[in-house]
């Protein structure tokens, strides 16, 4: 952000987030900037898991703190900041997938299957410590891949709950969908990747 | 089959959220089954390596569009001063 918007850097960088927020509602917008600085990077990992596309994760990133910034003064601070951002995120990746699933005439909300292939095929136990294997770049590569192969919709229930560690209320509130729908996608998408985990983690593998 | 039976309790109980009478019989099945003992153990490990892995940087570019945008909003909003 631009020196010329306030503060300076080093003096908003040991502020809260409230504080930053109760700036930046003043016109401070360097202090609006702190608060990108921080939390752009799970954001964006957030739309970038939602909406399974680069170009779309850029756009909802902005967006999301395109709509904070101006719905700053809606933001009274009965929940934290990040959790009040991440909303905002959740509902303008949902907006991007369910436009691109349009084009593609898939629904976002096709019928899960319930019970084929529920039992996990691969029983190999894991070698110890297996995330120090790889390296950290070639660790995150194989953790999205396997992400991004899920099915939308538990892409966005397991990002919500393991990574943003929402409550499944929160979650099912967000995503609209039932408590049951939740913990059902949740099961699913945690067994899956654990599927595709394995092949890079079991005992033995190269 | 008693292991799909807990394989669908499986998140539950991960997240400490299952009753305390199915989680001790989980426990016990757990105790005699060998697969079923890995599909717990790995799946527990995969939440905690999701959970462990801090996001990338965002590019600078993309950093640098955002706060040019930020910029052009409040200008457009307070009539461009």
């Amino acid at each position: 952000m631009s020196p010329t918007n306030g503060a300076a850097t080093n003096s908003t960088a040991t502020l809260s987030d409230l504080e930053l927020v109760q700036q930046a509602k003043e016109g401070n917008l360097q202090a609006f900037g702190e608060l990108v600085q921080r939390h752009e990077r799970k954001i964006f990992r957030l739309t970038q898991h939602i909406t399974g596309n680069r170009e779309d994760a850029e756009d909802a990133l902005q967006e999301t703190f395109l709509k904070a910034f101006s719905r700053l003064s809606q933001f009274q601070g009965e929940s934290q900041f990040y959790t009040w951002l991440v909303r905002i995120a959740v509902n303008e990746s949902l907006m991007k997938l369910r436009r691109r699933k349009a084009r593609a005439t898939v629904s976002l909300d096709e019928p899960i299957q319930t019970d084929g292939d529920f039992l996990p095929r691969e029983h190999a136990a894991w070698g110890p410590n297996p995330e120090q294997k790889y390296q950290q770049q070639e660790l995150r590569e194989i953790l999205d891949r396997a992400v991004q192969s899920l099915p939308p919709l538990f892409r966005a229930v397991f990002v919500l709950r393991d990574l943003e560690e929402l409550s499944t209320d929160e979650t099912a509130q967000l995503l609209q969908l039932s408590v049951p729908a939740v913990k059902s996608r949740l099961l699913r998408a945690r067994l899956q990747l654990r599927e595709k985990l394995s092949k890079h983690f079991r005992r033995g593998a190269p | 089959m008693p292991c799909k039976k807990w394989i669908r309790e499986l998140s539950d109980y991960l997240d400490d959220d299952l009753d305390p009478q199915l989680k001790r019989e989980l426990e016990e099945h757990v105790g005699r089954c060998p697969n079923c003992r890995v599909i717990v153990d790995t799946t527990r490990l995969t939440i905690q390596i999701y959970r462990g892995c801090e996001p990338y940087p965002i590019p600078s570019s993309l950093h640098d569009r955002l706060l040019q945008a930020l910029r052009q909003r409040r200008g457009g909003a307070s009539g461009g001063s």
